[in-house]
């Protein structure tokens, strides 16, 4: 049914479906979204500017603060940039302790995302039940690196704590319970029809649009298409690890969801992988302080998709120019898409479908002329 | 103690603002109300609009273009209202307190109650801090 007429309902900064300051004006005619504008900027701290003033050893901190969630993303993404600007190898033993440290952030994070989604549809015992078993993972973390969020586990040049064998078996141990109650959880979301109801063919995202969009990561890998820079364009040890791409047909976000699930299947398989075939070794080599003048791309697979970090060196011991790209800017476009056309209570469920973090990608700002 | 101070202690509500935070603190905050820590057990609920709220645990430097939105929710809050300063960040403007676009601290647009320091700060403190506050609310 046409009205002719539309109207314009402001969501966000503040609102209870999102966690971050973020304003989206829908534009909807009756029941219907017709127009969707996107106001980013809120969290823009001036973080890249922040780096250039910072040397590379305080950056890598910094660089840590860009995200909460995928922290350690963020720090394997600079430290393989920064690595690359003199080409510095580091020892395998700690490649393989940042790989195991980059999949159990994969899973507490997409933990995290499949119990928003749960309490997006209304379905909140499943919400509890995923944050505990995610609390086995913080536990993990804490015991391999001291903190639950911000691990600073990485530095240029190698790892700065290593993983003993008391706790590899300990993760051994809270990985199986983890993976047994995760398949549950499939199962369940799987037959369960308040979720089915709220989650099937909510968000189509096609994936003609999904690439000409750009889209990333799960939403993307969710229409259908195998993308993975840790398959494509391997980095750490990926290229050792046997694992699988994890795509789905589905387009909608009950595909986002199930691609999700099965990624953490697949995480638990390469943490045993790597555990296993961890060399002993040194776990960092020593590091210039001071970098020659050159530039230099990371690209790591984030738990939200692919995540570029680039820099340029001049010979000081702070960047000229530093650049994050993160994965929920490329996941945007498509999101933006998708809610053409969507209900308005179904607004939440697609926008928390593409796992949005506006704290990575928030680089500017908007000034109005007095 | 009057009745409506006796039913505010058992029952602080929480509104929960990221005012530029990494996000790191804010997960956190969730974590505190889900099983693990369960603060429902202490009748503290995580509720969707200010008008509800009695506390605003705010999280993340006081962002330029945040400031006004955060105003605008304090503003909407009934009184008595408290606001809990969570993370270094909300503190003191941690990392980005020289940054271009960041003002520093909560307590600079806002008076604060709590602080609650710690990047990010675990759950036991968030609600280490909220019973202090609700300590000094009973007076």
């Amino acid at each position: 049914m046409r009205y002719g007429t539309t109207i314009k309902v402001p969501f966000g900064p503040q609102h209870p479906a999102l966690k971050e300051p973020e304003c989206f004006l829908f534009e909807v005619e009756g029941d219907f979204v017709v127009n969707v504008k996107p106001r980013i900027g809120y969290i823009h701290r001036g973080i890249e500017k922040a780096f250039e003033n910072n040397t590379y050893m305080h950056d890598l901190y910094l660089a840590e603060r860009i995200c909460g969630i995928c922290s350690h993303a963020h720090t394997v993404a600079f430290t393989q940039t920064v690595e690359g600007l003199v080409s510095l190898e580091i020892p395998q033993r700690a490649q393989y302790i940042r790989l195991i440290m980059a999949e159990l952030e994969r899973l507490h994070s997409h933990s995290l995302w499949v119990g928003i989604a749960a309490h997006e549809a209304g379905f909140d015992t499943m919400f509890m039940y995923l944050w505990r078993d995610r609390e086995m993972i913080m536990d993990l973390m804490e015991e391999i690196s001291g903190n639950r969020v911000l691990h600073a586990i990485n530095t240029i040049g190698g790892v700065r704590r290593d993983i003993n064998d008391e706790q590899a078996n300990k993760i051994r141990k809270y990985l199986d319970k983890f993976e047994e109650n995760i398949k549950n959880y499939i199962k369940v979301l799987e037959t369960e029809n308040t979720f089915l109801k709220r989650t099937v063919g909510v968000g189509i995202l096609k994936p003609s649009d999904a690439i000409a969009l750009c889209a990333v990561g799960p939403t993307l890998r969710a229409s259908g298409i195998k993308n993975d820079v840790r398959k494509d364009d391997p980095y750490l040890l990926y290229d050792e690890i046997p694992f699988e791409v994890i795509t789905h047909d589905g387009c909608d976000v009950f595909a986002r969801t199930i691609v999700r699930c099965e990624e953490m299947l697949e995480s638990i398989k390469i943490i045993r992988y790597a555990l296993d075939h961890m060399p002993k070794g040194e776990l960092k080599v020593k590091a210039p302080r001071t970098f020659p003048p050159n530039e230099s791309i990371g690209r790591v697979e984030a738990p939200r998709g692919e995540l570029i970090h680039y820099t340029k060196s001049n010979g000081t011991s702070k960047p000229e120019r530093y650049k994050v790209r993160s994965p929920t800017l490329g996941n945007l476009a498509s999101v933006c898409k998708t809610l053409i056309g969507a209900h308005i209570a179904d607004i939440p469920m697609i926008l928390a479908g593409i796992d949005p973090c506006f704290s990575c990608m928030d680089r500017i700002l908007i000034k109005k002329r007095s | 103690m009057s009745i409506k101070k006796w039913a505010r202690i058992r029952s602080p509500w929480l509104i929960h603002f990221n005012t530029g935070g990494c996000n790191g603190c804010d997960i956190e905050f969730v974590a505190a109300i889900t099983p693990r820590y369960d603060v429902e057990r202490f009748g503290i609920l995580l509720k969707g609009t200010p008008r509800q709220a009695d506390i605003l645990g705010v999280t993340g430097p006081i962002t330029m273009q945040v400031a006004h939105r955060v105003l605008r929710v304090y503003k909407q809050m009934p009184e008595p209202k408290f606001v809990v300063a969570i993370g270094t960040c909300a503190v003191s403007g941690g990392a980005f307190k020289d940054g271009y676009s960041v003002y520093g601290g909560v307590d600079t647009i806002l008076p604060v109650d709590v602080y609650i320091p710690g990047c990010p700060p675990k759950p036991e403190a968030i609600i280490n801090g909220i019973v202090k506050l609700i300590e000094k609310i009973k007076g």
